[in-house]
């Protein structure tokens, strides 16, 4: 086969038949399935053959409102798609009466509908203008949530392994000229332009070269990857395979970490049906070029996420780092020159490729282009998936797209970039997202986890959760990272509980500073920015902990004191009776009065309390 | 995500023998090998990792290096269910600990232990890519989100 122009035609009439048939698509990517998605889809097929409708049931990956997942989608013919959020298996029935049976869509259940040129319904807002998706642009998301990923021929009707084909009748420097055009820089957080990487590998020597997918997405509170190999395995291979082209690879390693079986059995599926039409092997397309792509699951190590650490790993070693230079571009994989990228790298170079690298640059700020993918989580009201432009302002993303802090609390801090990245208080809220941005107020663009933390989070308690991540995480190959995280995580785990001496930031600081010069790869290059930043930005709640011994967020048990507010207290006893050591005492409708020399702080009569009559601080 | 999946009416030494030959001649097979491996004993156990360092023709001392190293792989028996909490970021703000620690309640052992009757090992993940419905946990590969600890002993019901 020499082109796809054929089998292109005959998969879009199908795709295009597919509207015209009423269908019902559920959800399943792994936050789908695990708000009971796949329970929903049961439900929705035994509704079905118990009415004996005639309606295509199918499923499609996440569209990135996990705060409404079970997602599920209506359409009727000619009709604009209705998507409906918190479907859970006793709403089946209705719906599906309602508006498969009677054509009325269920409003107060529609979360938006995606007209995309059909009859669009009244009271339900487009997704265009939803709340949610309104300063969204949606790129390496496009086919998230509106295409079935296990099927190629609905890649292929929706523009896929067309850049492919257009890569492949170029000559292989304008390929990575038109990358390096378009401004793309990596997406697993560095931010070194990907035209340029391509580049050191085609110039660098060697008869074997090899492209590496980096899936080891390993960052607490960062699933985008996760997401696009869920919901688009093939737009990863296309990438993968436009970036061997231009380096002269033959051969790709796709190295996934193991906590994500689904997003592994989509791609093992994905590169089993793209062999099977000949877009990976020999002679693809009539070309000449040869690729094949192996998946490598990882076996549980964050460091892995690093580069060279990840080379050791697919190498069948202990996965860390090594010294740079030489740098992988010239001895990677095996000693062979080979490039890089991580998922969502991958995913963009298609649509740079289909739409050129001009479009592509028409978005972002100017030194940080196209669009990126964030990962919304923490104290906010839609958790999710988000791709905004590169510029867009931590407030609009926050308070626009994430809907602002649940249950009405203040906002405290947003943590960018996982644990190598920083904690940013209000006043950074108008900074816009671009690699050098975050950078200058010591966070980092990071792989794109934005955790949101509200007056009830403690600062220095992150600070220590994060210490406590990297320093059991650390492969111990370098003395800085290997000792300094333990030092630092003695000292936050002191001033936590109440034990903090004046000089400790100030030592913090110093332990920072060289564990951030003096560590041998980005692991320990970055673990520092949550202490360095939650000392720059909340050097107060310090000071709180080590001079007044009290915690401002009612976090660290050790220095809480629990109190009975006389006033508030009617005497009802339930704390009295929950207290495992009896520092409660009191007679019934009295107010109670609490020991607090007595009292173990298990917060137990808090939870209990219906009346606010029990504070800790 | 087994590359070659054995058929279950192998004895285990002979599923074994079929991942060697899955994997002779390839590159970088130790760490796949020994993943077959634990999925058919369920562990590592130490005459498993001789046979493998003979096959490999690797040193005992590299192979045992790479399993000490990945927190994947274990060398003492497991459950037959594999209990692991998610303590992200998103689920840590979102009170994680508290899910772990009514497991932990319920089940009577901590991290990385055994419940007598092998029905259930508990661990603790440091993500498991589902913040979005943080608390969230990973019972062998099912994924349950939005947790409250009042629902936990059904969901743990599930699984024998």
């Amino acid at each position: 086969m020499n082109n796809l122009n054929e089998i292109r035609a005959k998969y879009t009439e199908q795709f295009q038949q597919k509207s015209k048939r009423a269908r019902i698509v559920v959800g399943l990517g792994t936050c789908g399935i695990a708000a009971g998605g796949d329970k929903v889809m049961e439900a929705i097929k035994q509704e079905v053959a118990a009415r004996n409708l005639d309606i295509d049931i199918d499923f499609t990956s996440c569209i990135g409102m996990c705060y409404r997942e079970p997602i599920v989608e209506v359409a009727l013919p000619g009709m604009a798609s209705v998507i409906y959020g918190d479907i859970f298996p006793d709403k089946v029935s209705q719906l599906i009466e309602s508006h498969v049976v009677n054509k009325q869509p269920v409003t107060e259940w529609a979360a938006m509908q995606i007209p995309e040129g059909r009859t669009e319904y009244d009271g339900i807002v487009t997704m265009d203008k939803s709340a949610y998706y309104e300063k969204q642009v949606r790129t390496v998301t496009s086919r998230l949530g509106r295409t079935n990923p296990e099927s190629i021929e609905d890649y292929i009707a929706t523009g896929g392994y067309e850049a492919i084909e257009k890569a492949l009748s170029m000559d292989r420097l304008a390929v990575i000229d038109e990358v390096k055009k378009s401004g793309l820089r990596g997406r697993g957080g560095a931010g070194f332009s990907t035209g340029m990487k391509w580049t050191f590998v085609y110039n660098a020597q060697g008869d074997k070269k090899y492209a590496v997918c980096n899936a080891d997405e390993g960052d607490p509170g960062a699933f985008m990857d996760r997401s696009v190999l869920e919901g688009d395995p093939h737009g990863v291979i296309e990438g993968m395979m436009i970036g061997g082209y231009a380096i002269g690879a033959d051969e790709g390693y796709i190295y996934c970490r193991a906590e994500y079986p689904l997003a592994i059995r989509r791609l093992n599926l994905a590169i089993a049906k793209a062999e099977k039409l000949g877009l990976l092997g020999e002679n693809i397309l009539g070309s000449g070029f040869n690729f094949r792509i192996r998946i490598k699951a990882g076996a549980g190590a964050f460091v892995c996420g690093e580069e060279t650490a990840l080379l050791n790993s697919i190498e069948g070693q202990r996965g860390m780092p090594r010294v740079r230079p030489p740098f992988p571009a010239n001895k990677g994989l095996w000693q062979k020159p080979t490039t890089l990228n991580n998922v969502e790298t991958y995913a963009n170079v298609p649509f740079i490729l289909r739409k050129g690298a001009d479009w592509y640059a028409g978005m972002g700020t100017e030194k940080s282009k196209g669009s990126k993918v964030f990962c919304l989580t923490g104290k906010i009201n839609n958790t999710g998936l988000a791709e905004v432009p590169m510029g867009i302002t931590l407030r609009e993303v926050i308070f626009n797209i994430a809907g602002g802090i649940q249950d009405g609390k203040q906002f405290k801090a947003v943590q960018s970039g996982g644990p190598s990245g920083g904690c940013l208080p209000a006043e950074k809220l108008d900074l816009p997202i671009d690699y050098e941005s975050l950078g200058a107020v010591g966070a980092i663009m990071g792989s794109g986890g934005l955790v949101v933390m509200d007056e009830n989070t403690c600062m220095v308690d992150v600070a220590r959760f994060f210490l406590n991540f990297t320093q059991n995480e650390s492969c111990g190959k370098c003395i800085p990272c290997r000792e300094g995280t333990k030092r630092m995580l003695e000292i936050l785990t002191r001033i936590c509980d109440g034990e903090g001496k004046v000089e400790d930031m100030d030592t913090l600081e110093r332990l920072a500073n060289v564990i951030k010069t003096a560590s041998l790869c980005g692991l320990g290059q970055t673990c520092p920015n949550p202490i360095l930043t939650t000392l720059r930005y909340f050097r107060h709640e310090y000071e709180a902990h080590i001079i007044d011994k009290r915690c401002p967020a009612g976090v660290c048990n050790a220095l809480l004191v629990y109190k009975i507010i006389a006033e508030n207290c009617t005497g009802c006893g339930a704390c009295r009776r929950v207290c495992p050591v009896g520092a409660i005492s009191g007679e019934n409708k009295q107010p109670h009065t609490l020991d607090t020399a007595a009292c173990i702080k298990c917060g137990g009569c808090v939870s209990k309390c219906k009346f606010d009559a029990i504070i800790r601080g | 995500m087994t590359a070659c999946s054995a058929s279950p009416d192998l004895t285990q030494e002979e599923a074994m023998q079929e991942v060697f030959d899955h994997y002779r001649g390839f590159d970088g097979a130790i760490i796949p090998v020994l993943q077959e491996a634990q999925n058919i004993y369920g562990y590592l156990p130490k005459e498993v990792l001789d046979k493998i360092a003979k096959e490999l023709k690797m040193p005992f001392s590299k192979v045992f290096g790479i399993v000490t190293f990945y927190a994947q792989f274990h060398l003492k028996p497991r459950g037959r269910n594999i209990i692991r909490v998610c303590l992200g970021t998103a689920c840590h703000v979102r009170g994680g600990s508290k899910i772990f620690a009514s497991i932990k309640d319920q089940l009577g052992v901590g991290d990385g232990e055994t419940t007598e009757d092998l029905r259930f090992t508990l661990e603790t993940v440091a993500c498991i890519g589902a913040c979005g419905l943080s608390p969230c946990l990973m019972v062998n590969e099912d994924t349950h989100g939005r947790l409250q600890a009042k629902d936990l002993p059904a969901k743990l019901a599930q699984y024998q």
